[in-house]
């Protein structure tokens, strides 16, 4: 006969409300892992649509993403003229947080060729870009309508097609216009500013006489022309050819130019260990806390529940149970109360995870060792629970 | 051989100087299905007798055998398993709330068999012919807390009698009943005993339930009379 079982059952409605308390507590500690599985996935996102083979950025830099990179467009020639590189995409991007609807709406950005890759992900409705301006896919998760109009920098862009999810390494929904329209937004200055500039180099140049009026004027127009230029991207993403060596060609880019070529293994561990590292330790530090509560309460359930057994126990005892019936009983309950309380945690999670604000990403193998540590929270709980227990003299079940 | 041969047995309360002798020099031996009751004042050392002798409580100086096992001879006899003597030998009613308020009435006659070494089945089997000869059989399925305390005390009395025990010690079965509930108890318990050939002894404050037994122990400063009814 189980006794674990017997007593919950008589107590059950006591034992249920405990499990689901200590399951909401478990639901939080599951949901915290699947955040930090989520701050990876969401970092990599972008990385793993585009699937380039080395990330070419700003020198000094670890960008794109962690660190801004600026490069000159033109270094994309230069680069698809390495040997072992099959084609280049150059990018510009950056977050921006418009006001939609009298709220605040942010989203990532992304600019790329009509001609080449690292545009958005399948289109799920309406059609990807075809004008060289003023058309944009959303990401679906923005929820924006088809035809629908946004006005970003100087101009409005109307939504052409939206695609399948995704976000930017800090989670943003992301939206594609073509490279030079992103250009435009990030880099062209407003008219006001465009206006200043002008005057100032005007005034410079004219206050240099050793210059001909006419060698003053190209100057001038020269040095407009390089401040008013927007041909700059951040990123200019590589894919090699089949057999290409990873390393050599990552060598020769950086050879010739002012230029960091960062392979795909490495923007991963940019990415996924030193952006979210801060995010990492913190969750892990509440996983720790939130179990370490869960084992006190369980040892609190567990010992507060012996003491109610007392009696029982000493009976049990004076009827000559062996001390692993006793055992067993108590620790039977502390496992079950926590293989119910996992339970109603996952499946709280289960029901609820899409709702979240910030993805989660439930992975078999952090559930599997969640299991196997509450298991292990549990057993080492009960022991306070049995030490008491075996305490107990069969006197204690005689006398009122 | 005899179900109990005490020899001797002293028990002591306390250490230094607050010392209480609650049992002197007890000697005495009962036969297999013998009937003894237990009489005295209050704090006259009864308890005490039945919880050294069912191995509850370790005895000062003197001997106890029981059913041919030295259990104690001053203090507990070396290598003995108490709790296997306990569910092999020994059968224990008392005064009230010593069934598991969790188990239903036949669950804690059950568990009694279980922990012997019966099967599931073979429990459950025995527990239900014990409980209908103590006229419980329409109750099986209640928990103690739906049953009277006459029918908490024939429960607690069908698990005594479950492993056969050669001893019962019953402590005031029938002190939380009334006169006629207790006296049924009482028949019921006696009956059961002559019937499995069990030696039993029961403290009981009342005269009038020593109807029927074989002898009569009169407990007083903890020293016993001992008083053979032909
Ligand atoms: N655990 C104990 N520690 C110290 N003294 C005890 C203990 N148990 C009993 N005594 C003392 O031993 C003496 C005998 O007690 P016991 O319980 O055997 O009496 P009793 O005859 O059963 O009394 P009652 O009829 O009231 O149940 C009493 O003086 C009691 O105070
Ligand atoms: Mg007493």
């Amino acid at each position: 006969m189980n006794l674990a079982i017997r007593d919950i059952r008589y107590h059950r409605g006591r034992f249920i409300l405990t499990s689901i308390g200590l399951g909401l507590l478990l639901g939080v500690v599951i949901s915290m892992g699947g955040i930090y599985r989520g701050l990876i996935a969401d970092a990599l996102a972008i990385l793993n649509t585009n699937k380039a083979d080395i990330w070419v950025v700003q020198q000094g830099t670890s960008g794109p993403f962690a660190e801004s990179s600026r490069i000159p467009e033109e270094s994309r020639y230069r680069i698809a003229a390495v040997p072992g590189v099959a084609a280049v995409s150059p990018l510009a991007f950056q977050t921006i947080q418009i006001e939609r609807s009298g709220k605040p709406f942010r989203f990532f950005l992304i600019g790329y060729g009509l001609d080449s890759f690292g545009g958005p992900p399948d289109i799920i409705a309406g059609r990807n870009i075809r004008q060289k301006h003023y058309e944009m896919v959303v990401a679906r998760a923005m929820r924006i309508e088809l035809g629908e109009k946004i006005t970003l920098g100087q101009n409005e862009y109307t939504v052409v097609g939206i695609s399948e999810n995704i976000v930017s390494s800090g989670g943003d929904p992301v939206a594609y216009v073509t490279l030079s329209d992103a250009q435009e937004i990030q880099f062209k200055k407003s008219n006001h500013a465009i206006r200043n500039d002008r005057a100032k180099i005007g005034a410079g140049v004219a206050g240099n006489k050793a210059l001909s009026p006419q060698q003053a004027e190209l100057l001038k127009q020269n040095i407009i022309a390089a401040t008013e230029s927007t041909h700059t991207v951040n990123t200019v993403m590589v894919r090699l050819v089949p057999g290409a060596d990873l390393k050599e060609t990552q060598e020769r880019i950086e050879r010739w130019n002012r230029l960091r070529a960062i392979s795909d293994a490495e923007q991963t561990a940019i990415l996924a260990k030193g952006m979210i590292e801060k995010a990492r330790m913190q969750l892990g530090l509440f996983r720790v806390i939130l179990l370490v509560i869960s084992g006190v309460i369980i040892s609190l359930i567990i010992y507060t529940s012996t003491l109610d057994k007392i009696r029982v126990i000493a009976t049990l005892k004076l009827i000559g149970s062996q001390n692993r019936v006793i055992i067993g009983m108590i620790l039977q309950q502390s496992l079950l109360m926590g293989v119910l309380a996992y339970g109603i945690g996952y499946l709280v999670i289960l029901l609820t995870y899409e709702k979240f604000p910030r993805r989660i990403v439930l992975e078999a193998f952090d559930l599997q060792m969640l299991f196997v540590i509450v298991m292990a929270i549990c057993t080492i709980s009960s022991f306070v629970g049995i030490r008491k227990a075996l305490k107990v003299e069969p006197a204690e079940a005689l006398g009122g | 051989m005899f179900a109990i041969e005490v020899d001797n047995l002293t028990k002591i309360y306390g250490k230094g100087e607050t010392t209480v002798t609650a049992l002197q020099d007890a000697t005495f031996k009962v036969r297999p299905g013998e009937l003894v009751a237990i009489l005295g004042p209050s704090g006259s050392g009864k308890t005490t007798l039945l919880t050294c002798i069912g191995l509850i409580n370790e005895p000062t100086l003197g001997t106890v055998v029981i059913d041919g096992t030295t259990v104690a001879d001053g203090g507990w006899h070396g290598g003995i398993d108490l709790k296997r003597m306990r569910r092999e030998k020994l059968g224990f009613i008392f005064q009230a709330h010593n069934l598991i308020p969790f188990l239903t009435a036949q669950e804690n006659v059950m568990i009694a068999l279980e922990i012997n070494g019966l099967t599931r089945n073979e429990a459950k089997k025995r527990s239900v012919e014990l409980l209908s000869a103590l006229n419980l059989g329409h109750r099986i399925n209640n928990y103690p807390s739906a049953l009277s305390g006459g029918e908490s005390q024939r429960v607690a009395i069908a698990r005594a009698l479950a492993n056969r025990p050669k001893v019962i010690l019953a402590d005031e079965p029938t002190a939380a009943l009334d006169t006629e509930n207790g006296k049924n108890v009482m028949d019921l318990l006696k009956k059961l005993a002559v019937e499995n050939h069990s030696a039993i002894m029961v403290v009981t404050h009342d005269h009038r339930m020593v109807d029927g037994f074989d002898r009569i122990f009169t407990v007083s400063d903890g020293r016993i009379t001992d008083e053979k009814i032909s």
